[in-house]
């Protein structure tokens, strides 16, 4: 038991959960965009993966992360360019587009990978980290949260970022009238269409840089579905949150605890099947649902397309 | 229907399958493969070969009970996106069961009641979804994903921790014996699930359009607030969705085992559940026109299968086909639809 | 009210054509700078379509538009905005959740910065033109329906606005809340904007316009200028009004009567009241959900063979008044009676039998599912029960017979019983309803905003059919926010205020004055 508590352990278990939690993060707060205009993104999913594998092969090919990083956000806005076109120009079923797209990523990211790496098994070496100066300092806690990927600040500052855009921009208020009364955001001379192009797009650019971290940074090699539902995670954060993205924060975090327990609990010797610990983000998540049931809003307009003279 | 319409109708369910095999041999080529090749092999393999047919239509059966489950909650408004979870665990519940209860009772009783009890499993695991969306309206996609991401981890674990055989060194549930299982149709490998399969699908389309149940579960899906309106039970009719669908998904899961597998291995998920929805959106919901895209379907997983091992194409092919499938569907039906409105518009 | 030079707006022979009919067909029309103009028309004139042209949300198919005397292609809503015209929409186009200020800076660039301080300035300058007082601060949802409507207006003039399009602006205030409006406008077209009055009320048209332009069925037909209109008594003007939409032969027909707003008064039946009432609510209260008014301990009766209108201002508890009769929403307190027995917690399908009907105000949203065919709309109500269903299989031969000797019976306009109900028109959607809500078993019935949106013809032949239904003997209540509506229908007019029923009067002459009192909360 004792073993438990060491530092390195904890050390070990906070560096974790930051790992872990980032990409739910990024995908929550990509996640969020999207919702607050009213498009509900199955395909955030797929998206991320896209991001997994072009972020892998790109880093590999360039030998460079950050390559790698806008190559995931790239690959990621191109799926979030079909999902615009099919559900938001055409005004196709979101859910539908969505489990195709998702299914589509899928099934090419493994061809892929089946055909470039499944021989080899290339892989990256261990991303360099960057500590912040004095904060990394600080005993467990320093190299626990201030030596990370710089990826990790940049995307922990997005949250106050965000939240700022959300309720002090013209951008904010363009998003929320989307999703709230799109009708409203058209009469005011603003189209509904690119401002939900723009938030999916965002999404999109976003979920792919989740799904690079993961590959790149996090496991440092490209598997088939290896994003496992962490899409699915950042649509349960967007919605749980009600449109504020320290909730997204907190959210990501506690689903870091969970998943960063399977590694943490393995080097602290215990030895419980994976299956038990990989249930755990997912029994977090029917756990907040059941709990918060009643507190889960989405925008009203949330999954229609919009018909201008249509109510 | 005139000949025009159902030539119409024809087309609409045609193009998008046509495209997306167009769309998919764009990327075998680019992959270096043959797509002449790679089709001819599946469809001769999946379809025009008697052993590979016998395959592809025991492989239906599963798939036809997904489908009918699917119909049921889609028809009423309900996005069961939990099969995989629903499937898995009434597969492994089944699995431990099966072999059990042959020791107690009769062949055919111990198949009905392990049929039974798959059942009974996707309906409960159904149950927290459904409970949700009726006290609280909480969105059914998430909650069925979620379940099922945990469904296919615990069945994993039962696997491993509670109905492990000892007697076997890969972790896997008691192998109900060969001759104990869903008894062969004739002098095929084709085994008696297929008629359960086809029964239920039928049944479902019957219930479905010719029912009182079936309209009520339709114009709740249609347009829920007008059902409200028409003072239908609403939440009895969300807990009698989603449990009936999740345990003809059950039975899906019964069939593979009592008629394939006879038992389930750790980490088997064949994850039909979100390629079964194409071909129930193709259908429209309707459960006839299903069981043709059904077949068709597992003829190509077949066919696919066999591909990976001779031409060196993964299975992983057939989902991308799949989701081009689903992306011309809807493609065809926006123009389809814009098309239409032009002409009404003249 | 000086003659400007050039038009604010000029139509060319302006055609806007829709499948199955032509919404605007040829119309040439001028609005002036510093007038209010009056463009009246019932349902359907296509006044809802022109604002549209105006508006930028659509584009005309043929014939052209001037602004200010030079040719113009209004491409966009932004670009109509851009050019000087704001548009008030018949329903509120406000984000509940957003401020009064957040609303009026929606729609800036995205990439400039907010600017709140210039916004308020811009605030209270209109404001002040407008003789306005709103917190800029409240959100939207908070706000009553008539102080939307000013912020609404704010934000049409909030681009120094030279047209100002206002579409049926008054159907959801109050009688002082119209005045209000009037004040509004006669300010602005004295700061110079062209202000364009869209109604289907011709005593709001007489008392407003400075110019009156009548509407019917897509054409122009006809235009009292303000000299003519300056000098005529408000007879006069009904009169001219009537002759230009029906011809003279056809000068008081019930069409015309419904147009003016000044049907006779119901034919105050003696209703007896000495027995005891079919319906009774007690206290009954409701909970409600965000932006919904919920019912505050409700009384009320109802006798046989009577009809009792509820009037108010939308918004005042009147659907759940309606949904807690029907049996559709849960009471928090109090109770229902019918006939003396309590059916507080019964169900649609109970009350149904006690021969209880509602006709909703939801034609599309709830009263009937718009992809099923109109022969199973007709049965939505009864699925699952003999004759139609046997042990619970459809007999699908039964119910087309019947919806085939339904739709014969009511005249209902479809090219057959298995059409799509949301394929009909309104008024023939509103006839399956009335077809299916009062058949034989009817004994109370509930109307929600029976003619809502329907054309003078349909919306005669619904009163015809409340009228019928009371004369039959049954108890009936209209729910309606048009007053004229309850002056023609209605034996007792009850008011809606804030969830309760501030007071019921007796439908006699002079009685628009209480019951406009009432509207805002005054007892009676």
């Amino acid at each position: 038991m004792e073993a438990l508590f060491t530092a390195t352990f904890l050390t070990a278990l906070l560096y974790g959960v930051v790992t872990a939690g980032l990409p739910l993060l990024l995908a929550g707060l990509g996640e969020q965009i999207s919702e607050k205009a009213g498009v509900l993104n199955i395909g955030i999913e797929g998206m991320m993966l896209a991001g997994a594998y072009a972020g892998f092969s790109a880093a590999l090919a360039t030998q460079s992360l950050w390559l790698g990083f806008i190559a995931g956000a790239l690959a990621g806005i191109g799926v979030a360019l079909l999902m615009a076109l099919f559900c938001i120009r055409y005004g196709m079923n979101q859910i539908v587009i969505g489990i195709a797209l998702t299914l589509g990523v899928e099934g090419l990211t493994a061809l892929l990978h089946h055909f470039q790496f499944a021989r080899t098994r290339p892989s990256l070496g261990r991303a360099p980290d960057f500590s912040l100066p004095w904060l990394s300092d600080i005993p467990v806690i320093g190299p626990a949260l201030f030596t990370h990927n710089p990826l990790v600040y940049l995307g922990l500052a997005l949250v106050p970022l965000l939240a700022w855009l959300f309720r002090r921009s013209a951008i904010g208020l363009n998003l929320q009238a989307a999703g709230d009364k799109p009708g409203a955001l058209d009469a005011s001379g603003v189209s509904v269409a690119m401002t939900r192009t723009g938030a999916v797009l965002s999404t999109g650019a976003l979920a792919g840089l989740g799904g690079a971290y993961m590959s790149e940074v996090g496991a440092g090699l490209f598997v088939p579905y290896m994003t496992g539902g962490a899409g699915f995670i950042g649509i349960v954060l967007a919605m749980l949150a009600r449109g504020r993205p320290l909730w997204v924060l907190y959210g990501a975090l506690l689903f870091g605890v969970s998943l960063a327990l399977t590694t943490a609990l393995q080097v602290g010797g215990f030895n419980i099947p994976t299956d038990v610990v990989q249930m755990l983000p997912f029994l977090m998540v029917m756990l907040v649902l059941v709990i918060f049931a009643r507190h889960s809003v989405l925008p009203p307009a949330l999954g229609l397309p919009y018909v201008r003279g249509e109510r | 229907m005139s000949p025009d319409g159902s030539l119409a109708a024809a087309l609409r369910v045609a193009l998008p399958i046509l495209l997306a095999f167009a769309a998919g041999a764009l990327v075998l080529l680019a992959l270096g493969k043959n797509p002449l090749d790679y089709y001819t092999f599946v469809f001769r393999r999946g379809l025009f070969s008697w052993p590979g047919l016998q395959e592809t239509i025991t492989r239906s059966a599963p798939l036809l009970l997904i489908a009918a489950g699917l119909i049921v909650a889609f028809r009423a408004g309900i996005w069961n996106l939990g099969v995989d979870g629903q499937f898995l665990l009434a597969a492994v519940v089944c699995s431990a069961v099966a072999p059990w209860l042959i020791g107690l009772l009769p062949r055919w009783l111990a198949l009905a009641a392990s049929l039974a009890v798959a059942a009974g499993v996707g309906a409960s695991w159904s149950l927290i979804p459904a409970l949700l969306k009726a006290r609280y309206g909480v969105n059914e996609i998430i909650t069925t994903l979620m379940m099922s991401f945990l469904g296919i981890s615990l069945a994993n674990v039962l696997i491993k921790l509670v109905f492990r055989d000892p007697t076997t060194t890969v972790p896997q549930t008691p192998t109900l014996p060969v001759p104990y299982r869903l008894p062969r149709l004739f002098d095929t490998t084709i085994h008696f699930g297929v008629v359960i399969a086809l029964v239920a699908i039928l049944l479902v389309h019957f219930v479905m359009t010719r029912t009182a149940f079936g309209l009520k579960l339709r114009i709740v899906g249609a347009n829920p607030r007008a059902a409200v309106h028409a003072g239908l039970p609403m939440s009895g009719l969300t807990f009698a969705t989603f449990a009936l669908s999740a345990a003809l998904i059950g039975m899906g899961g019964a069939v593979e085992i009592l008629g394939v597998h006879g038992t389930v291995r750790a980490d088997w998920n064949p994850a039909y559940g979100l390629l079964v929805i194409p071909l129930v959106f193709l259908a429209r919901f309707n459960g006839l026109g299903s069981i043709l895209f059904v077949l068709f379907f597992a003829a190509l997983q077949i066919g696919g299968e066999s591909a990976a091992r001779r031409l060196g194409v993964p299975h992983y092919y057939v989902l991308l086909l799949v989701s081009l499938v689903l992306l011309f569907l809807a493609i065809v039906e926006y123009l389809d639809h814009l098309t239409a409105r032009r002409r009404t518009a003249v | 009210m000086t003659e400007a030079s050039a038009p604010a707006i000029a139509l060319k022979g302006v055609t806007k054509r829709f499948p199955g009919v032509v919404a605007n067909d040829a119309i040439t029309l001028e609005f002036h700078p510093g007038e209010v103009h009056a463009l009246l028309g019932e349902n359907g004139a296509g006044k809802s379509t022109l604002i549209g042209l105006l508006a930028g949300m659509q584009q005309p198919d043929a014939g052209s538009i001037e602004l200010f005397g030079t040719p113009a292609r209004i491409a966009s809503p932004r670009d109509a905005l851009d050019r000087g015209i704001g548009t008030v929409f018949q329903h509120v186009l406000l984000v509940p959740s957003l401020t009064v200020i957040e609303n009026l800076m929606l729609g800036g660039r995205w990439w400039r910065p907010l600017g709140r301080e210039a916004a308020l300035r811009r605030f209270d300058e209109l404001s002040k033109m407008l003789g306005v007082q709103i917190d800029p601060d409240a959100p939207v949802g908070r706000l009553e329906l008539g102080q939307q409507q000013q912020v609404e207006i704010i934000r049409a003039l909030w681009r120094d606005a030279k047209v100002l399009i206002l579409d049926e602006p008054t159907s959801m205030l109050t009688p002082q809340g119209v005045e209000d409006l009037g004040r509004v406008m006669r300010r602005l077209a004295q700061s110079g904007v062209a202000v364009i009055f869209i109604t289907h009320k011709l005593r709001e048209a007489y008392a407003f316009g400075d110019r009156i332009s009548v509407l019917r069925l897509g054409k122009l037909v006809g235009q009292l200028p303000p000299e003519r209109l300056r000098i005529m008594s408000e007879a006069a003007v009904t009169n001219e009004v009537i002759r230009l939409m029906f011809g003279q032969l056809r000068g008081h027909s019930e069409e015309a009567e419904t147009l003016v707003g000044r049907g006779r008064h119901g034919p105050t039946r003696a209703v007896d009241r000495s027995g005891p009432p079919r319906l009774e609510l007690v206290e009954v209260s409701t909970h409600a959900d965000a932006g919904e008014c919920a019912l505050k301990g409700l009384t009320l009766s109802l006798w046989p063979g009577e009809v009792l209108g509820v009037a108010g201002v939308d918004g005042n508890g009147q659907k759940h008044l309606a949904e807690v009769l029907a049996g559709q929403r849960p009471v928090a307190s109090g109770r229902i009676l019918i006939d003396g027995e309590d059916v507080t917690h019964e169900g649609v399908p109970e009350r149904r039998e006690r021969g209880l009907s509602y006709v909703t105000d939801e034609r599309l949203g709830e009263g009937t599912v718009g992809v099923m065919s109109v022969a199973t709309n007709l049965v939505l109500k009864e699925v699952g029960r003999p004759p139609l269903w046997r042990n619970g299989v459809t007999l699908w031969d039964r119910i087309h017979e019947r919806a085939r000797e339904q739709v014969a019976r009511h005249d209902i306009r479809t090219p057959s019983e298995r059409t799509p109900v949301g394929r009909l028109s309104g008024g023939n959607i509103q006839k399956v309803l009335l077809a299916r809500e009062l058949g034989e078993a009817a004994r109370i019935a509930v109307f929600n905003k029976p003619t809502y949106g329907l054309d003078l013809q349909n919306t005669s032949l619904a009163r015809q059919r409340i009228r019928e239904s009371a004369e039959r003997g049954m108890a009936t209540l209209v729910i309606s926010t048009e007053l004229d509506e309850l002056l023609e229908v209605a034996d007792r007019i009850g008011v809606m205020f804030q969830g309760r029923l501030v007071g019921v009067v007796e439908n006699a002459d002079e009685v628009e004055e209480s019951v406009g009192r009432m509207m805002t909360g005054a007892a009676a």
